[in-house]
């Protein structure tokens, strides 16, 4: 049993650890709020330009000539998977989430006897991915210094993809990210950008034709590097939200946790202060009555 | 019947602006100046650097944008842009600052004819706004 000082100060670390996560749970929640609210406002860009694109597509004449971006280059043969994580850790399951999720769209492909080339984006994700995947990483970008998920930062990644696939380095181009459920859940999501999977709605088949100034292809392709970039920031602002978000969670179970050490602790030190006092009276009273 | 329609700006980061009583705007299209009254058929077009004119009933704005995608539908404009601002916000030292950086993208020797178009585009409107 350990002795009544050890457990003094096993109580205090317990304590104090606790503060910590107190105050980085409360931290995450303030930060949780303000990217919530940026993940919701983002929200209109990328929805009007998923429905321009729609109309544009469905109203594309000649598929044959249709951006590659849309299309694709015709090949199957190397995907890039651009896994998206964050920078610092302690935020529970978030980042292992994503890439137990990329891990097991990598084994399919390997499998499948299909090229793989991976972009990490966050510092964590690169960290977990480079001892069994480390070959295959041609890229790792981290944004640390900015505070927020920018769309600058996204048009950056964007553009990258974008020059590496007119180079033709890959033909299948897939986003790993954690869409922001709740607070308590985020689900991590595989979306593919390139080449673009259009969703045709029957009902949105909207008879009324557009005019195009200039012509359809031209704003196509124009509008698809736009919408990749687009897809990323929304893939940016979804992950800082399920970040802080699974902090919070994380930090809260973590509190909690401490609480009930604490607890368990101070039990068992009153115990043994006590056993100690009754062990001494004890040896007072049968000396005394010895005499 | 009223002539108005609406507008909603949105950049990437939030809805930038959202209002109902417009009578016109002019928007710097890739092909030239474009005026839009309430009823234009519909349209898709992008848009080159230059001042998004905006005239309502309760007073006429202004905004600089970089690039853009416009739509127009049921009286509805939409319009996409990364890069807006305020032209009533930015005071002249910002405006001079992005004519600057114009003018070094524009000194650069690796850029093609269509970005070289653009940036021309900007260093002018930013010029004529000075």
């Amino acid at each position: 049993m350990a002795s009544l000082d050890d457990l003094k100060k096993r109580i205090a670390s317990v304590k104090s650890t606790q503060k910590i996560t107190k105050a980085m749970k409360m931290v995450a929640a303030a930060k949780l709020r303000r990217a919530q609210e940026s993940a919701e406002k983002g929200r209109p860009y990328s929805e009007k330009m998923n429905n321009m694109i729609l109309n544009l597509s469905s109203g594309i004449s000649d598929k044959e000539n249709a951006p590659k971006l849309l299309s694709g280059s015709g090949n199957d043969k190397v995907h890039l998977c651009v896994v998206m994580t964050s920078d610092r850790g302690l935020c529970g399951g978030f980042n292992s989430n994503i890439i137990k999720k990329a891990k097991s769209y990598f084994a399919k492909l390997v499998e499948e006897g299909k090229d793989l080339k991976i972009i990490t984006v966050g510092s964590k994700g690169n960290d977990q991915l480079k001892r069994a995947y480390g070959d295959d990483i041609i890229a790792n970008i981290s944004f640390k210094e900015s505070k927020h998920a920018n769309y600058f930062d996204a048009e950056k990644v964007g553009k990258m993809v974008i020059k590496k696939f007119e180079a033709e380095e890959f033909d299948v181009c897939t986003i790993f990210y954690n869409q922001f459920k709740n607070v308590i859940t985020q689900i991590p999501q595989a979306q593919q950008i390139i080449p673009l999977r259009v969703e045709n709605s029957e009902e949105d088949k909207s008879e009324d034709s557009y005019e195009f100034e200039p012509d359809e292809d031209e704003i196509l392709s124009n509008l698809l590097p736009k919408n990749i970039s687009t897809q990323i920031f929304k893939a940016m602002l979804e992950n800082s939200a399920s970040e802080q978000g699974s902090r919070m969670s994380a930090m809260d179970n973590a509190t909690r946790n401490a609480g009930e050490m604490v607890d368990k602790l101070t039990i068992e030190y009153n115990r043994s202060r006590q056993a100690a006092i009754t062990k001494e009276l004890i040896e007072i009273i049968s000396g005394a009555e010895s005499l | 019947m009223s002539e108005e329609f609406k507008i909603e700006i949105v950049n990437p980061e939030k809805s930038f602006l959202v209002k109902e009583d417009i009578s016109e705007v002019v928007v710097p299209a890739f092909e030239g100046e474009m005026g839009i009254l309430k009823d234009h058929i519909s349209i898709i077009s992008f848009l080159k650097p230059g001042i998004i004119k905006v005239f309502s009933k309760s007073g006429n704005e202004n905004y600089y944008v970089e690039d853009g995608i416009i739509e127009f539908k049921n009286n509805n404009l939409s319009i996409l842009t990364s890069s807006i601002l305020n032209l009533s916000d930015i005071g002249k030292s910002k405006q001079q600052d992005l004519l600057k950086q114009a003018e070094q993208e524009a000194s650069k020797p690796d850029i093609n004819d269509q970005l070289k178009y653009l940036i021309d585009q900007k260093i002018e409107v930013l010029r004529s706004i000075n």
